[in-house]
């Protein structure tokens, strides 16, 4: 036998060096680019917005109409709107979405499911300005003798009634039903029910086979399956979903701007004619605006920026916790 | 349905009769009676029926609330209350002869069909009123030959077009492609491929100016840009906006899409001594190829249509400009909104026929997205799994040759025809090596050649 090379330890070092080395570097510059492009965005929306509400004082907040030249400007009515239309968004999204999601992933035959996923998946790719005009010209006219309707039978809840409106006079006109939040917000919830479907489609149908065939297994009938294995393990996907499409609804612009006829007050009767948000105000003031006016729309926006910023972090957090199943528990 | 309650009563066999538990007497086992064929379709008979017989009767019912009992008007009214009314009576005649489980079960399989439905139907509604009213216009070739520079607000259909802005819409997404798909993919590859705290801190940034506001990326660029740098409104400051706003959509996709790259192939690769950048070169991006593209085609669609930053930044015009530098660019969904705003008929049908023109171009981009995408990666279409195979027969070819000492020609591009006559008399890998004799260089041995070949 020859003599046995007795096995030094390799030496393993951690150094990169060569094209590798290079690629680190171009990838990490990548990265850093794009932090200083977002970090550009955030501080300029900071700097410029502080700049406007440190001009208007605490009124910033409750100052309902919109007059930066003058000093008199806040955001009351335009958040306030924001939410009013988010809101009926949201309202109407909701059960459309999870229907639909519940619908995909535990009604529709095989074949079916694969044409309404994409269906689906399309339509939150269509642009908003078209969901746009379809509200202006062919929802606003449909409707308005839905509201009416409304107004006549249930305008004893506050948020129904209509200033203006009375319902015995057989020749009221039904024009102060039009551009309303109401519409607004149906119209803002075609457009987030795909993308929130689809979330809660996804976390649906992640629930686990086994826990659905040992209920069904037991007698459950299937709404008794959904309602003990689907729906509990999907919570956090409808909640996370519903959240993410609160936030894209907050920060819709141009089918709200088109629908709504702004007004600055704080105006919570949604069937009536008048609306406004943080983001149709940018639309309709940013043209012929001093570069005070700009500063105090970068203020409005930094506040629309930062609320969709909490509900979007929100939001992902909760999805993100579903999908580890431990909603399931 | 699957509902014990209803099993049939032929099932239930009688009980065996056993005399004794100590005597291993064989049960009589009862005379086999002809089972009942159970019946497993999804769908029963009274089910329909009793559908069917609640529509009517909620049809009939409205028509008479409508007509005589109440002051009621409107169409979608009448559809909303008959649909109510068979919600109830749906309820009450399942009830008759359901228990409450079932009952349940059906009418919210009942509710949960027609939301679907609804949905639906709403987002037809929504493409097929556009392009129906959109038609028009589109039947006109000058629609797509000229600009609407000598067209004016009372001219007919058949003068002016969007030309100008096709064109600047393309010009516009391309600029802003060009920006943000090299800068999108290297910063997802960043996340991926280099953990650590600062990537992290990265992905919380992009993932929180995924919720910027398009309007409020449109106002940063106008504020910036047009106001403060005082550059004029152009294409290119468009550009810049939809930018800032896709490139969050991107990374966060395509960095999903770089996360489920399984982590076994990245590891062979580096096993077999690859280095960072070619095992992201020849092994994460391949992969995840179709994936990436699904992310970009979708990012590109919500570009193209988003109207409010190009609203503040590119400026409507009239006029064809194809330069993204100077003066002002306007884009489809501009077009569109700008079309509207104006009182005249054929203007807003031109609107119509510009929105239906934006919606044929994204779902063609969609369509796109799903003829490429769709796979997870790692999964193959027929003509790369096809391709696949030619290349490791290929390998295993010129392996083979090395194994038995015959030169190959180096880089083992020969022929194709050659190859395909040759393999299928290359059985597995399990026999013993016998190559064709088809083949006549290979039997015109170099032995020096294979000398160097075989380790």
């Amino acid at each position: 036998m020859a003599d046995v090379k007795v096995d030094t330890p390799r030496v393993l070092s951690k150094r990169v060096d060569g094209p590798d080395g290079i690629f680190r570097f171009v990838a990490h510059s990548g990265g850093t680019i794009v932090v200083a492009v977002m970090s550009l965005v955030g501080v300029f929306l900071l700097v410029q917005g502080l700049t406007a509400i440190q001009a208007a004082g605490p009124e910033f907040a409750t100052t309902q109409s919109w007059d930066p030249n003058s000093g008199n400007f806040g955001i009351a009515a335009v958040l306030a709107g924001t939410f009013f239309i988010a809101v009926t968004a949201i309202a109407v999204a909701l059960p459309l979405s999870l229907g639909t999601a519940l619908y995909i992933s535990e009604y529709a035959p095989p074949k079916l499911k694969a044409a309404l996923i994409s269906i689906v998946d399309l339509m939150a790719a269509i642009p908003s300005v078209v969901y746009g005009l379809w509200g202006f010209f062919f929802l606003s006219p449909n409707i308005l003798s839905v509201s009416q309707w409304i107004s006549t039978y249930f305008g004893w809840i506050p948020i129904f009634s209509v200033e203006g409106f009375d319902a015995t006079d057989p020749l009221a006109t039904p024009t102060v039903f039009a551009a309303s939040t109401f519409i607004a917000g149906i119209v803002v919830a075609l457009m987030v029910a795909p993308i929130t479907s689809s979330i809660m489609r996804e976390v649906f149908t992640q629930a686990p086979l086994g826990e659905r065939e040992g209920a069904l297994a037991l007698g459950a009938t299937r709404w008794g399956m959904i309602s003990s294995v689907v729906l509990p393990f999907g919570r956090g996907g409808i909640i996370g979903g519903t959240m993410l499409g609160l936030g894209r609804s907050l920060g819709e612009t141009i089918a709200v701007f088109i629908i709504i006829s702004p007004v600055f007050v704080i105006q919570p009767r949604i069937l009536e004619k008048g609306a406004n948000s943080i983001s149709a105000l940018i639309a309709l003031r940013y043209n012929e605006a001093s570069v005070f006016e700009i500063s105090a729309l970068m203020a409005a926006g930094l506040t629309l920026f930062l609320i969709t910023l909490v509900i979007n972090f929100l939001a992902s957090m909760i999805i993100a916790r579903s999908r580890s199943g431990s909603a399931s528990d | 349905m699957t509902d014990v309650l209803e099993r049939p009563a032929a099932i239930a066999q009688p009980e065996p009769s056993v005399k004794s538990m100590r005597t291993w007497t064989t049960p009589v086992t009862p005379a086999p009676q002809a089972e009942a064929r159970r019946n497993t379709a999804t769908i029963r008979t009274v089910d329909v029926i009793r559908l069917l017989g609640c529509g009517a009767a909620a049809i009939g019912l409205t028509s008479w609330l409508f007509f005589f009992a109440l002051p009621l008007r409107g169409e979608l009214g009448f559809i909303l209350t008959s649909y109510l009314v068979f919600l109830v009576l749906f309820t009450i005649l399942t009830a008759f002869d359901e228990d409450r489980p079932t009952v349940r079960d059906r009418v919210m399989a009942v509710v949960m069909h027609s939301l679907a439905f609804l949905l639906v139907l709403a987002l037809a509604s929504v493409v097929i009123y556009t392009v129906g009213r959109g038609i028009e216009p589109l039947q006109n070739l000058n629609f797509f030959t000229e600009d609407m520079s000598l067209a004016g607000p009372l001219d007919p259909l058949t003068a002016g077009g969007v030309l100008h802005a096709i064109a600047g819409t393309l010009i516009q997404i391309s600029i802003a492609l060009a920006i943000s798909i090299p800068l999108g993919l290297l910063t997802a590859i960043f996340l991926t491929e280099f953990p650590s705290p600062y990537a992290r801190f990265v992905r919380t940034v992009v993932e929180a100016m995924t919720a910027l506001p398009s309007i409020v990326a449109g106002l940063f660029i106008y504020a910036t840009v047009i106001v403060f740098l005082g550059f004029e409104r152009s294409g290119f400051a468009a550009s810049l906006a939809i930018t800032v706003m896709m490139l969050p959509i991107i990374i966060r996709s395509a960095d999903v899409v770089l996360r489920l790259v399984p982590g076994n192939l990245k590891e062979a690769a580096r096993a077999l001594g690859a280095s960072t950048w070619r095992t992201v070169w020849t092994v994460t991006l391949p992969t995840a190829r179709s994936g990436l593209t699904t992310s970009i085609i979708l990012g590109t669609a919500r570009g193209i249509g988003e109207t409010s930053p190009v609203l503040l930044t590119a400026g409507a015009t009239t006029f064809l400009n194809l330069n993204p530098f100077s003066g002002p660019m306007t884009s489809l969904p501009l077009t569109t909104f700008t079309f509207i705003k104006s009182p005249e008929e054929t203007m807003i049908a031109r609107g119509f026929g510009t929105a239906a023109v934006l919606m044929v171009i994204v779902l063609l981009l969609f369509a796109l997205a799903r003829a490429i995408g769709g796979r997870g990666p790692g999964q193959l279409s027929r003509r790369q799994q096809r391709s696949r195979e030619r290349q490791s027969r290929d390998d295993d070819y010129r392996s083979r040759a090395r194994e038995l000492g015959v030169a190959t020609d180096g880089r083992g591009a020969r022929p194709r025809v050659r190859r395909l006559k040759a393999l299928p008399s290359l059985p597995g890998r399990s026999t013993p090596p016998s190559l064709p004799a088809a083949p006549i260089e290979l039997s015109a041995t170099d032995a020096s050649a294979s000398q160097e070949d075989t380790p």
